[in-house]
C-alpha cells in the first residue's frame, strides 16, 4: 500500500505529508507531524480529546482519515493561543482550576471555541450538551463549565 | 468556614504552574515519548475467560517483516511467591509477573499472553497474528458467591484459604474478621434492627489517558523508562523485581499523567518495554487502546455486602453486623481489609462482628481506585442507616450526628481518633441551604456520609535557590490534580517569598528523593510535610549566612517575609532571599536543603453529600438535580483543587451509583468495551456540584492537612440510592440504578 500525499493547512501553516491511507488524523498529527497536543483516550470517537477543527467543524481527530485533510484548514490546540499569549478560553480554564489531571483539556478547549464561535452566549445547559462529547473523569465538569460561562461573557466583552 | 488568619499563601488558589503547558498541548503525557530508532510494542491476549496453556509458538511472528522481538512468560524469571508493597497495599510479585504476561493458565479475557516489538505499529499488530496459542477452555466463574461454592472452578491450583482446609484450593484467598463487644447482647438491647444485603458491579477508573511507556535498555544493563504513573518509584520498584534488575538500573521518568484514581500505581507493561528493549537493541514504546485498558488493566472490585444493624428507639447504635465479600478479579488482593476497616469507622456501634472475604474470579486482577474498598462498604452502611433513620421517623444527619465518632472515640479498626471532623461536617451538611430547599414532584433528596482513613508514607523534598533567589523545588510525588501548586504554596508561605518565584518540579527516581505513589490522598499531606521541612531547614541555613555576614549570633537572626532580620543592635539592614542569594558564594556556597520523612498522623477524612434526583417513573431515568459535597479537609492548602476533589470524586460516585458496571457473558467476554457503552458521567448528566470546606486541623501536619482525594467517591452510592427511594418509593440494593432496572422495580410496586 503506498503512502498517500496530502497538502493542507494546519493551525496556519501549509503543511505537507506522507501518510497511509487508513491512517487517521489524529495518528497523523500525533506520529507523523509530532503534534501531540492532540490527545487520544478511546480512537472510536467516544471521549472527544482529540477534537480537533476542521474547515470550522468541530470533529474527533481519531475518526477522520489523514487523506481527507487535502486541501483543507485544521486547528489543533496548538492553534488556540496567539503566540505567547493565552486565549480567553485558555485563561478562564486556568483561572477556574478547570483541570486536573490535563488530558482532557486539549480536547475541550477545541470544543469550548467551537462551542462559542456557533453561540456567543450558551446558557448552562446549552453548554453541557454541546460538550457531552468530551469527557472529564477528574472535575466533575463544574469548574470547566463556569470556565467556558467565563469565556464566553469576556470574549462577548471583547467583541461589543 | 475556611480560615486563613495568619498565612499569606496557604489557602489561597493561584494558577498551577503547570498551567500553561497543559491548555496549549505543550505537557508531555504518557503516549507523548518518542526516541530515535524506537520500535513499537503490542500485546497478545487471551481469547478465553480461563484456559490453559497447552502450547505457544512464536517461530512465525519471529521471523515476520519488521519484527525485532517476541516474549512471552518464559523470557521473565520465575518468581517465587513473595509479598512487596506496591503502592497503597501489597502484591505478591510472582502474581504480578503471571498478570503482565500469563504463566500456564489464562485468568480472564484480555489476559496478556506473548509481546511483540516491530517497526511499526502496525507490523507488530499483523505479528501478534502469527502467534500460534494452543489453549484447553475451562468454565469461568464471574460472580463472587459462585466463586465461593464449594464446586466452583478453581482459578489456582495453589491456592488455600487461609484457617481453612490446606488440601483443597479456594478461590477464597483471604479471610479477615474485627470483633468488638458481644452483638447478640447488642442486638437483644436493640429495638429496631434492619438487615439487608447490597451488591455493587466491576467498575473502572475510567482515566482518560490510556496506559502507556516508553523504554530504553542500554548495553550497560541499564533502563530508562518513561511512562504515566502514580509512583514512579513503584514502578522502578516492581518493573525491577519482576525482571530480576538492582532498582538502581532502572530510571523512571514519571511524564504528566491523564488520571489514576489508584489504578496507575501498577505496572503492566513496563517490565515488556524494558525486556523487548533489551531483546531488541532498541527503544520500545507501548500504548494500550481503551479496549486493552477495559478488558485487561484492574478495575475496582464487585461486593457482595450484608448489614444488619440494631438501635434503639431513641436513635443509639446498639449492635451491627457486616459481611463484606469482595472481587478480587484474577488474584488475589481486593481492597477486602480497607473495606471491613471502614464500614463502621464512622459510628460509635458498642457491640459488632465484621467478616471479609478476598474472592478469586475469573476477570482482570483489581487494582485501587480512590479508597478501595470504601465506597461499597459504605454504600450498604449508609443505605442501612438512612433506612434506619425513617424507621425511627429521626432526622437522617440528627441520627448520625447522634452516633458520629469524635476525638477520643475508638475508631471500629483501633486506634482512637485524634480531633477529626465528622460532626462539624454533619451539622454543616444540616445548616446547608440545599438541605432545606423544597423538593418537587417525582423528586427525592439522599444523604450519605463517607469516612477514609488516608495514608502518610514516604516523601522526600529539594528546594534548590537560584543565584537571583528564586527556587527549584523537586520532588517525586506525581502531579495528578494540581499538586504542583499546592507545594509552591508551602514553599512560598514557609520562605515568605511569592509563589511565583517557585518552580515546583516532578523529577525521575535518579534525581528526586524517594517518594511513594501519588495515592492514598498522601501527597499534599506528607510531601508537603517533606516540603515544609526542607524550607524550614533552608531558612535556617539563610539565617546563618546573614549571621556569618553580619558578624553576628545566628540566634539573634529572626526570619520575616523573605528575608533575614538583624538584631537592632547590629545597626544593619535586613538582608532579602535574593542579596542571600546573590552572596551565597562567600558565606558557604550554594543555598540547597532538603528532607526526607516518614509521614505519620495522616488525619482521618469524612464526607457528607445531599443528592437531589429526579425520577421518570415512565422510563426509569434517574437525573441528578442538585448535588452539595461537604467535607472536612484540615486546612485546605489551594481550596480551588480540594473543591475539585470533591466535585471529581462525586462525579465519578454518582456514575458508580445510576450507569456503570462491566457486563460479561456466560464465557467471561467484557461486552462493553468501550466509552459508548462503559457509561461514564458527561456533562449534561450532572448539575453544577456545590462543595463546603469544613476545616477542622489535623493535629499531626504543620498547617493542619487531611487528604482530600478519596473521601468523596465515598458517600454518593447511599446518597443517590435514597434520593432515589425518597423520589420513587422503591429501595435498590444493586447497583447500578439503570433505567430498566429502575423501572422494575417502580412497575412491580
Amino acid at each position: 500500500m503506498s503512502k498517500a500525499h496530502v497538502t493542507t493547512t494546519i493551525n496556519g501553516d501549509v503543511v505537507e505529508y506522507l501518510c497511509e491511507p487508513d491512517q487517521s488524523m489524529l495518528e497523523v498529527l500525533r506520529d507523523n507531524l509530532e503534534l501531540t497536543g492532540t490527545k487520544e483516550g478511546c480512537a472510536t470517537g467516544d471521549c472527544g480529546a482529540c477534537s480537533v477543527s476542521l474547515d470550522g467543524r468541530l470533529v474527533c481527530s481519531c475518526l477522520v482519515l489523514g487523506v481527507e485533510a487535502e486541501g483543507k484548514q485544521i486547528e489543533t490546540i496548538e492553534g488556540i493561543a496567539d503566540g505567547s499569549e493565552l486565549h480567553p478560553i485558555q485563561q478562564k480554564f486556568l483561572e477556574n482550576a478547570a483541570l486536573q489531571c490535563g488530558i482532557c483539556t486539549p480536547g475541550f478547549i477545541v470544543a469550548t471555541k467551537a462551542l462559542l464561535a456557533k453561540n456567543p452566549d450558551p446558557t448552562e445547559e446549552e453548554a453541557r450538551y454541546f460538550l457531552a462529547g468530551n469527557l472529564c473523569r477528574c472535575t466533575g465538569y463544574d469548574k470547566i463549565i463556569r470556565a467556558v460561562l467565563d469565556a464566553a461573557a469576556e470574549m462577548r466583552g471583547a467583541a461589543s | 468556614m475556611s480560615t486563613n488568619k495568619d498565612y499569606k499563601w496557604v489557602g489561597t488558589s493561584p494558577i498551577r504552574p503547570d498551567g500553561a503547558d497543559k491548555v496549549t498541548g505543550k505537557a508531555a503525557f504518557g503516549a507523548d515519548k518518542n526516541l530515535p530508532g524506537m520500535l513499537h510494542g503490542k500485546i497478545l491476549r487471551s481469547p478465553y475467560g480461563h484456559a490453559k496453556i497447552k502450547s505457544i509458538d512464536t517461530s512465525a511472528a519471529e521471523s515476520a517483516p519488521g519484527v525485532l522481538a517476541v516474549m512471552t512468560s518464559k523470557d521473565l524469571p520465575d518468581l517465587a511467591s513473595e509479598m512487596g508493597e506496591a503502592g497503597e497495599s501489597a502484591v505478591d510479585f510472582r502474581d504480578l509477573s503471571q498478570n503482565i504476561l500469563a504463566a500456564g493458565k489464562v485468568l480472564y479475557h484480555g489476559h496478556a499472553v506473548a509481546a511483540v516489538a516491530a517497526t511499526s505499529p502496525k507490523l507488530a499488530k499483523q505479528a501478534l497474528k502469527l502467534i500460534k496459542v494452543e489453549y484447553e477452555e475451562l468454565p469461568v466463574v464471574l460472580e463472587i458467591e459462585d466463586a465461593m461454592a464449594d464446586d466452583a472452578p478453581i482459578l489456582h491450583e495453589n491456592q488455600f484459604t487461609p484457617g481453612g482446609s490446606q488440601d483443597k484450593p479456594s478461590n477464597i484467598a483471604g479471610k479477615m474478621k474485627l470483633p468488638r463487644g458481644d452483638i447478640e447482647k447488642g442486638f437483644a438491647e436493640a429495638d429496631v434492627i434492619v438487615e439487608r444485603e447490597f451488591t455493587t458491579p466491576t467498575v473502572h477508573q475510567g482515566y482518560i489517558e490510556p496506559h502507556a511507556v516508553t523504554a530504553s535498555m542500554s548495553a550497560s544493563g541499564h533502563a530508562d523508562v518513561w511512562c504515566c504513573t502514580q509512583g514512579a518509584f513503584v514502578v522502578r520498584a516492581m518493573t525491577a523485581k519482576v525482571l530480576n534488575m538492582d532498582v538502581g538500573k532502572v530510571k523512571v521518568t514519571p511524564s504528566e499523567i491523564g488520571g489514576g484514581f489508584g489504578a496507575k500505581t501498577t505496572v503492566y507493561l513496563e517490565p515488556i518495554a524494558v525486556k523487548l528493549s533489551e531483546m531488541s537493541g532498541r527503544p520500545v514504546k507501548m500504548v494500550m487502546d481503551r479496549e486493552e485498558v477495559l478488558r485487561a488493566t484492574g478495575p475496582t472490585s464487585a461486593s457482595v455486602i450484608k448489614i444488619k444493624l440494631g438501635a434503639t428507639n431513641d436513635g443509639k447504635l446498639v449492635a451491627a453486623e457486616g459481611t463484606l465479600k469482595y472481587g478480587a478479579g484474577a488474584y488475589k488482593g481486593s481492597p477486602m481489609g480497607p473495606g471491613c476497616m471502614c464500614v463502621f469507622a464512622s459510628y460509635e456501634i458498642p457491640n459488632f462482628v465484621v467478616r471479609g472475604f478476598d474472592v478469586v474470579l475469573n476477570k482482570p486482577k483489581v487494582a485501587a481506585y480512590r479508597a478501595p474498598g470504601a465506597p461499597m462498604a459504605a454504600f450498604a452502611m449508609e443505605s442501612v442507616m438512612n433506612e434506619m433513620a425513617g424507621k425511627l421517623d429521626l432526622d437522617p444527619i440528627d441520627f448520625r450526628l447522634e452516633n458520629a465518632v469524635k476525638e477520643g472515640s475508638v475508631a471500629a479498626y483501633g486506634p482512637k481518633f485524634p480531633a477529626i471532623g465528622f460532626v462539624e461536617t454533619l451539622k454543616a451538611a444540616k445548616e446547608h441551604p440545599h438541605y432545606s430547599a423544597p423538593l418537587g414532584k417525582n423528586q427525592g433528596r439522599g444523604v450519605g456520609t463517607g469516612f477514609w482513613f488516608n495514608i502518610g508514607m514516604q516523601s522526600s523534598a529539594t528546594l534548590n535557590v537560584n543565584e537571583s533567589g528564586s527556587v527549584t523545588l523537586i520532588t517525586g510525588s506525581a502531579d495528578i490534580g494540581g499538586s504542583r501548586a499546592s507545594m509552591a504554596l508551602f514553599a512560598a508561605e514557609e520562605l515568605g517569598i511569592d509563589y511565583d518565584l517557585i518552580t515546583p518540579l516532578v523529577s525521575n527516581t535518579e534525581e528526586a528523593g524517594y517518594c511513594d505513589v501519588t495515592g492514598g490522598s498522601r501527597t499534599t499531606f506528607a510531601t508537603g510535610m517533606a516540603v515544609v521541612k526542607a524550607s524550614k531547614n533552608l531558612v535556617a541555613n539563610m539565617k546563618k549566612r546573614a549571621a556569618k555576614t553580619w558578624g553576628v549570633e545566628v540566634d539573634e537572626v529572626l526570619w520575616q517575609d523573605g528575608q533575614a532580620v538583624p538584631p537592632f543592635s547590629s545597626g544593619k539592614n535586613p538582608m532579602s532571599m535574593a542579596e542571600i542569594a546573590a552572596s551565597a558564594a562567600k558565606t558557604g556556597g550554594p543555598l540547597t536543603a532538603s528532607a526526607s520523612l516518614t509521614a505519620q498522623g495522616a488525619g482521618a477524612g469524612f464526607g457528607v453529600h445531599i443528592c437531589d434526583v429526579e425520577v421518570d417513573p415512565e422510563t426509569g431515568k434517574t437525573d441528578v438535580i442538585r448535588y452539595t459535597a461537604i467535607q472536612d479537609a484540615g486546612k485546605a492548602i489551594h481550596p480551588a483543587y480540594v473543591e475539585g476533589q470533591y466535585q471529581g470524586g462525586a462525579a465519578q460516585g454518582i456514575g458508580w451509583a445510576l450507569n456503570e458496571e462491566y457486563v460479561y457473558n456466560d464465557k467471561g467476554v467484557l461486552q462493553n468495551f468501550g466509552f459508548l457503552d462503559y457509561r461514564m458521567p458527561v456533562a449534561n448528566d450532572l448539575p453544577m456540584i456545590d462543595t463546603v470546606i469544613v476545616e477542622v486541623p489535623n493535629p499531626a501536619h504543620p498547617y493542619g492537612v487531611r487528604g482530600v482525594g478519596e473521601t468523596p467517591i465515598v458517600p454518593p452510592l447511599a446518597a443517590v440510592a435514597e434520593a432515589v427511594n425518597n423520589a420513587a418509593g422503591v429501595r435498590i440494593t444493586d447497583l447500578p440504578i439503570s433505567p430498566p432496572r429502575l423501572l422494575a422495580e417502580i412497575d412491580a410496586k
